[in-house]
């Protein structure tokens, strides 16, 4: 808001048209803190419209959130709703702490593809497993980004990272992990679906996958993830824009958008 | 007064969370523990009291169900056996950091690696000098009988928020499997009324709660630490636990902790019928460890015999009490042998006491 009166102190407009001018706005539920991601990142779009269904919702004082170790391990500076920092792999098992002893509590977890499908298996697989009524917020972008550039589980044949400085090779490193297919096959999971944010379309349909999440939880249907193929224009040494086409030709031509698992009926 | 029966510590240690009010237990299976969460999951507290029991898919994945739950302001506890505690170390020294309080108990098996089964003192070291990575400490209570099994629980509970620090029950295989008379505690009702810092939903109007061990900036990180080791100096000062027998006339001090205490206390009773002045310290926290109790009684003392099931780790704690004011020497077994009160005095007349002339 302090930027808004700002720009109408210099360019004169009249206090009364405020409002006409405010077209668009954060939501109450992120606060005013800088996002500290770089420049053409998702994180920030994915935290914008994830609190938004929060707002939208009436959510904010029902929810507590889980942010591991990453580069949204900071997620609690933005996001405005109780959180919990965890250890590197483990918001899984902090959530299914937090759900089990408050079960009508709103409950996520915001996790990065090294955290959630590499060190974090295990706790991934078994919160899934049991049906855990609590949403994963999946956050793919085929890369460590806060240790600057690591091979990630999910990095593509042939991808350079830092650590397969010559392209990944799949014979000695691993195949790339599809790991929301992989959960999708278990019981416990309610809802799986991969979207992604590199266009204002697909902003959308994020958020919609969101909304549903939630209303499912609320329900009581079991686990949820979101997957929001990402991107990482500095560890993947692209500008945003080039970063974009990447999802566009690389990304999504592999790790395909769209629902993995609906609940019955839905 | 409680019900008096006749039980097994790790069912004793299961039956007393219930009864503390615990609120949830996270826990993987492993021996000499394993009868805690049989226990639960045949007892469902569900039913009575609604305490929340699951069986987690690793210790790792426990001890951060435990920080989750802990960190909604709830009384939550785990149980393991070596290999499992040190599984947990890193989620122990996250939960000391953000401050969550919650009790571990580590019915201690032989090591290193995979080890033995049987009961040992081998992680002296790791449950009062850290374990994890930082600066930190856990309170740390040492059972020597079933009955302290009951009674630390509650105890524990109440360190563990009094301070918001987890707090560690350092037990053995033996006192986790013999059977001893208890008396039990009456059923304290989980509490209603969830602390102030506890994520449990922002509330209207005011900040939100944020758990969490990270400070990048270390100006605020070294604030962080100093103000944790201001609350260590106040748990050093507060809540020392110990207990002594014969120390008035002692010329020599037998003492150990939990099960290899209880050794020296029969050793001590031969030993006096022989005409042996020896008196018996047994600390009841390792930390705060009681160093004034053995400092204060250097001046008369001919010396102090340490008696552990492992290679010698309270034994450098008494050292550093005394400040080499008196004799200290060590008799230990270690890969789950137990040593008895006869082996324990023979060593004290073959060994130590020529060893003084």
């Amino acid at each position: 808001m302090t930027e808004i009166k700002e720009a109408i102190e210099e360019f004169a407009i009249p206090e009364i048209r405020v409002d006409e001018c405010l077209v668009y706005k954060k939501p109450s539920t992120l606060t005013d803190v800088p996002l500290h991601y770089c420049p053409g990142c998702g994180h920030g779009v994915v935290h914008k419209i994830f609190m938004e269904v929060i707002e939208e919702m009436g959510l904010q004082n029902k929810t507590i959130g889980v942010a591991p170790v990453g580069c949204s391990v900071f997620a609690y500076h933005y996001m405005d709703v109780d959180m919990q920092e965890a250890a590197h792999g483990r918001a899984c098992a902090v959530a299914t702490g937090i759900k089990r002893v408050l079960p009508d509590r709103i409950v996520f977890t915001y996790q990065g593809d090294g955290d959630l499908a590499a060190i974090g298996t295990a706790e991934t697989i078994h919160a899934c497993n049991r049906g855990e009524n609590f949403l994963i917020i999946f956050i793919n972008n085929a890369v460590y980004g806060m240790t600057s550039g690591q091979m990630a589980p999910t990095t593509l044949e042939g991808m350079q990272t830092t650590t397969s400085p010559y392209g990944r090779d799949v014979k000695t490193q691993g195949y790339p992990l599809k790991i929301s297919d992989l959960v999708a096959h278990l019981p416990g999971t309610a809802y799986v679906t991969r979207q992604s944010v590199h266009k204002p379309a697909n902003v959308r349909k994020a958020k919609k996958a969101f909304q549903k999440a939630i209303e499912y939880q609320l329900q009581g249907l079991g686990t949820c993830l979101v997957e929001i193929v990402s991107n990482c224009p500095s560890n993947w040494k692209m500008t945003p824009l080039e970063s974009n086409k990447f999802i566009e030709e690389k990304m999504i031509t592999f790790y395909s958008l769209g629902d993995i698992k609906v609940p019955e009926g839905k | 007064m409680g019900d008096i029966k006749l039980m097994k510590g790790n069912e004793a240690l299961a039956e007393a969370m219930i009864r503390a009010g615990c609120d949830a237990y996270f826990g993987y299976p492993i021996t000499p523990q394993s009868e805690v969460i049989e226990y639960l999951s045949r007892e469902v507290p569900l039913r009575n009291t609604g305490m929340i029991v699951l069986q987690a898919e690793s210790e790792v994945a426990a001890i951060n169900m435990l920080y989750g739950a802990g960190g909604c302001g709830k009384k939550v506890m785990t149980t393991s056996s070596s290999p499992g505690i040190s599984l947990m170390q890193e989620g122990i020294s996250y939960i000391a950091g953000a401050e969550i309080p919650c009790v571990i108990a580590n019915i201690n098996r032989g090591g290193p690696g995979l080890g033995t089964i049987q009961p040992s003192q081998g992680d002296y070291f790791q449950a009062t000098k850290g374990g994890g990575h930082g600066d930190y400490h856990l309170i740390v209570l040492v059972p020597s009988s079933v009955q302290e099994m009951v009674d630390f629980v509650k105890l524990a509970f109440d360190l563990a928020f009094k301070y918001r620090n987890p707090v560690m029950i350092l037990a053995d295989g033996a006192i986790g499997q013999m059977m001893e008379k208890v008396e039990l505690f009456e059923q304290v009702p989980r509490a209603t009324v969830l602390p102030d810092w506890a994520t449990t939903g922002k509330r209207e109007g005011e900040e939100r709660r944020i758990l969490t061990s990270l400070f990048i900036q270390p100006e605020e990180m070294e604030k962080v630490n100093l103000r944790l080791q201001e609350k260590y100096r106040q748990i050093e000062k507060n809540e020392v636990m110990f207990e002594v027998q014969n120390i008035d006339d002692a010329e020599y001090i037998f003492t150990g902790y939990g099960l290899a205490a209880r050794i020296c206390k029969k050793a001590m009773e031969i030993g006096r019928e022989k005409g042996y002045k020896i008196g018996l310290i047994r600390p009841k926290t390792v930390y705060p460890f009681p160093y004034n109790v053995y400092a204060n009684l250097t001046h008369k003392l001919k010396g102090i015999l340490d008696v552990e099931m492992n290679a010698g780790q309270m034994v450098e704690d008494v050292r550093l009490a005394v400040e080499g004011k008196t004799r200290v020497e060590f008799y230990g077994r270690m890969g789950g042998m137990i040593p008895s009160p006869d082996e324990i005095l023979d060593y004290f007349e073959k060994q130590f006491i020529k060893g003084g002339e």
